[in-house]
């Protein structure tokens, strides 16, 4: 196969273009440039956007002996990521870029552009691992080193898209095994350290990030009840189930401590109350997909697990899909989940699908 | 196989370049040293100066050796700029956006950090420069100018000014003109002592001598501050221990190449023809960018509508021809052409461009093979479409 290895100047994705042309497959190293200033060499680079990270991408496709190649996708990623997550904030959501950027760049533009031009497929770094299941469809599973499984933020990819995707790391039992065998493949990105933060923010500030991009509203930060506490400089400064920061001054009447459990931007508030009220039942999302073919039944309820965050917990749950939601009946409740997240559901190892939230139901509510 | 379109880019090292690079590194020495070895290695540097002032018609003090023509570039303009602000305010420094980054920066530090007043001279739709306007800034601004820096001819478009006439403009005013001649020199007849010009900067490896050695011409009553000090040699302009086997180098390669421009006008200007009248057989909308401008007879500059030149280039480079889109990239990324958007050129436009340059080594080979693969490098680059950007 002709492979267009996406190469971000990290380990994971060297190694992975390594074993890709190990495969014998046909491979051609891209580096997607997301940033119009990429800026000058900055120490510590991140693991993409930086000059150094797409030297560090060069410099493992000439150890491969492949050509190389920096795609520019800043005004796509600015549009698509970017500006999407600034919108989800003000709008008081919580949004993931990273799931975005394989949503809306990586597995769409950047599929498209590679296709056009002969590719069929693009390989990644990612953890996690495809399937088929007896009819020859793609299935989506947890990588096999579950602590660095991404099969997360990969759970917004579609059935076409797995066609297309290769991810050779998905069977490695551990992170440190990969950078051996980096190390073993002479590739000078073995001890590089991961990146964490969201790429685009540079100094890893995403509070501080939004100042700069938002326009801070002040308004008032009431209790469940609507009674006014606080002043607040704008919605933006908070995350649900915060608990430090809110300069409330007087203590709760049960003296016990306050956390953030909703966020209003158009009212400008910010609703706080007992921790118990953090604890989320049931979600739900009218933006859904399946990653990979369809399951049957959907308007049945059925046993799922469901993970909220990319490094998360997952917790029992049950999914059906009614007036045309995914929603999620949950188990074991899960504490500070915000709209703007996304929802993955599991069933064993195979990614099921995915929601992005729109609403959840407080247990306290669900139980009355 | 493999076919090199890009000789602007960098020219394939010539024999003779490659066989004075090698008589230069059989002798070391350092040619400041007073001994016999010292003399011999002094003696092949002012060969080289020799040569070089024979093939650029200028007297032989006046060649200055550097490292690369983003340096003499720097020298030049840095270099006038402060000379001329010694005894007087002079702040403007008149040149185009169609210049090199080399001379673009340069000037825009100044800028930033001299106080500097830059004063751009606008270019048509083809890329050939008003020289209405240019005469009407020297007139008006008189002796506020620092001077004047203009490119002969340009490095993406091929497009020639008409340095002569520039320099008769500013001699009114005394000014000083630099001209950034690195794509001209060798590809074109080139005489810095009928030109006017105070100084020109010529580099080595656009005309196929290695990487790594340039020259500054500074006329013999042109004074300008030094860049680099230290032990004072090259007249003090350009400190450092000179690296005579790439003089010896490039000299052999300008020498050459000013002996081959007969033959470059005629068979040279005769194949970029043919290759402009296929293209335009083959792929009917496309854009001759400089089609009837003053341009260089190697140089082919066209705009391919519908697609971004990257895709384009990664599917020549595939098919085995290598080319280029002419304009800088930052860690790799291709932007839209700044030459492009000085003609007028809108940001896709100048994003589809594509520049073929012809060198001593190119063959009707070379372009049939190109023609060869751009119908289906551009369908496909075209399926890529715009939608990355």
């Amino acid at each position: 196969m002709k492979v267009l290895a996406a190469m971000s100047g990290g380990v994971d994705s060297a190694v992975a273009a390594a074993r890709a042309v190990e495969a014998g497959h046909d491979v051609v190293g891209v580096h997607l440039a997301l940033s119009r200033m990429p800026g000058t060499l900055r120490t510590g680079s991140r693991g993409c956007c930086t000059i150094e990270d797409s030297m560090d991408a060069q410099r493992a496709s000439n150890k491969l002996g492949i050509p190389f190649y920096v795609w520019d996708f800043s005004e796509r990623f600015k549009q698509e990521v970017v500006d999407d997550f600034i919108a989800e904030y003000a709008a008081g959501r919580t949004p993931n870029p990273c799931m975005r950027c394989n949503e809306r760049i990586k597995f769409a533009a950047l599929l498209e552009k590679a296709l056009a031009l002969g590719f069929d497929a693009i390989c990644t770094g990612h953890y996690a691992s495809i399937e088929h299941d007896e009819n020859g469809s793609p299935e989506l599973h947890r990588s096999l080193e579950m602590a660095k499984d991404q099969s997360y933020v990969l759970g917004v990819l579609t059935t076409e898209q797995l066609q297309h995707a290769i991810f050779p790391l998905g069977k490695t039992a551990s992170k440190d095994l990969i950078r051996l065998e980096a190390d073993q493949r002479g590739l000078s990105v073995a001890k590089k350290p991961d990146s964490y933060d969201i790429c685009f923010i540079p100094e890893g500030d995403t509070r501080d990030w939004l100042g700069d991009h938002l326009e801070a509203e002040p308004g008032k930060i009431v209790d469940q009840q609507g009674n006014e506490l606080a002043d607040h400089n704008g919605t933006i400064g908070y995350t649900i189930g915060q608990r430090k920061g809110l300069r409330i001054g007087r203590p709760a009447a049960d003296g016990k401590p306050r956390y953030v459990l909703d966020i209003r931007p158009k009212e400008r508030e910010v609703v706080v109350g007992p921790q118990d009220a953090l604890e989320i039942s049931e979600l739900s999302g009218e933006r859904f997909s399946w990653c990979g073919a369809a399951p049957e039944n959907t308007d049945q309820w059925q046993p799922v697990d469901c993970q909220v965050r990319a490094h998360g917990d997952t917790v029992e749950a049950e999914m059906a899909i009614i007036d045309n939601q995914m929603k999620i009946r949950l188990r074991q409740p899960l504490i500070g989940v915000a709209p703007g997240q996304t929802a993955v559901v599991y069933q064993g190892t195979r990614v099921l699908g995915q929601t992005t939230i729109d609403e959840t139901v407080s247990a306290q509510a669900a139980n009355v | 196989m493999k076919v090199f379109l890009d000789h602007a880019s960098t020219t394939p090292l010539r024999p003779v370049a490659k066989q004075a690079l090698l008589e230069g590194l059989g002798v070391s020495a350092n040619p400041s040293s007073v001994h016999t070895l010292g003399q011999q290695t002094r003696h092949m540097l002012e060969d080289a100066r020799d040569s070089i002032a024979k093939s650029l018609d200028c007297n032989r003090s006046e060649v200055i050796f550097n490292s690369g023509g983003t340096e003499s570039d720097n020298q030049a303009i840095k270099g006038l700029y402060w000379q001329r602000n010694k005894d007087k305010d002079r702040k403007i420094i008149i040149s185009a956006k169609t210049e090199h980054h080399a001379v673009l920066d340069t000037i825009e530090w100044l800028e930033k950090s001299q106080k500097a007043k830059p004063v751009w001279v606008d270019v048509d739709s083809r890329g050939e420069l008003n020289y209405q306007q240019l005469e009407t800034l020297i007139s008006d601004h008189g002796d506020e100018i620092a001077l004047i820096s203009l490119m002969w001819a340009n490095n993406e478009t091929g497009v020639i000014t008409d340095i002569q006439h520039v320099c008769q403009l500013a001699r009114e005013q005394s000014i000083p003109v630099h001209s950034d001649a690195i794509a001209a020199a060798g590809h074109m007849p080139i005489s810095f002592k009928d030109s006017g010009l105070a100084a020109m900067t010529v580099s080595g490896h656009k005309l196929g001598a290695p990487i790594g050695i340039a020259v500054l011409i500074v006329g013999r009553s042109v004074k300008l501050e030094s860049l680099v000090h230290g032990g004072g040699q090259e007249r003090a302009m350009r400190s450092g221990t000179m690296n005579y086997p790439l003089a010896l180098s490039f000299a052999a390669a300008l020498e050459e190449s000013v002996e081959q421009l007969d033959w470059r006008e005629r068979e040279l200007g005769k194949l970029r023809d043919y290759l402009e009248t296929k293209v335009a057989k083959l792929i009917p909308e496309v854009e001759f960018t400089t089609s009837g401008a003053n341009r260089l007879q190697d140089n082919s500059h066209m705009i391919f509508p519908g697609c971004q030149g990257d895709s384009l280039l990664f599917l020549l480079d595939l098919a085995g021809v290598e080319v280029s889109t002419g304009s800088a990239c930052q860690a790799g990324v291709i932007g839209p052409s700044h030459v492009l958007m000085a003609m007028g050129k809108t940001e896709e436009e100048a994003n589809g461009c594509l520049r073929i340059t012809l060198g001593y080594n190119s063959t009707k080979a070379d372009v049939d093979a190109f023609l060869d693969a751009i119908e289906s490098a551009y369908a496909g680059a075209k399926r890529a479409g715009m939608s990355a950007r």
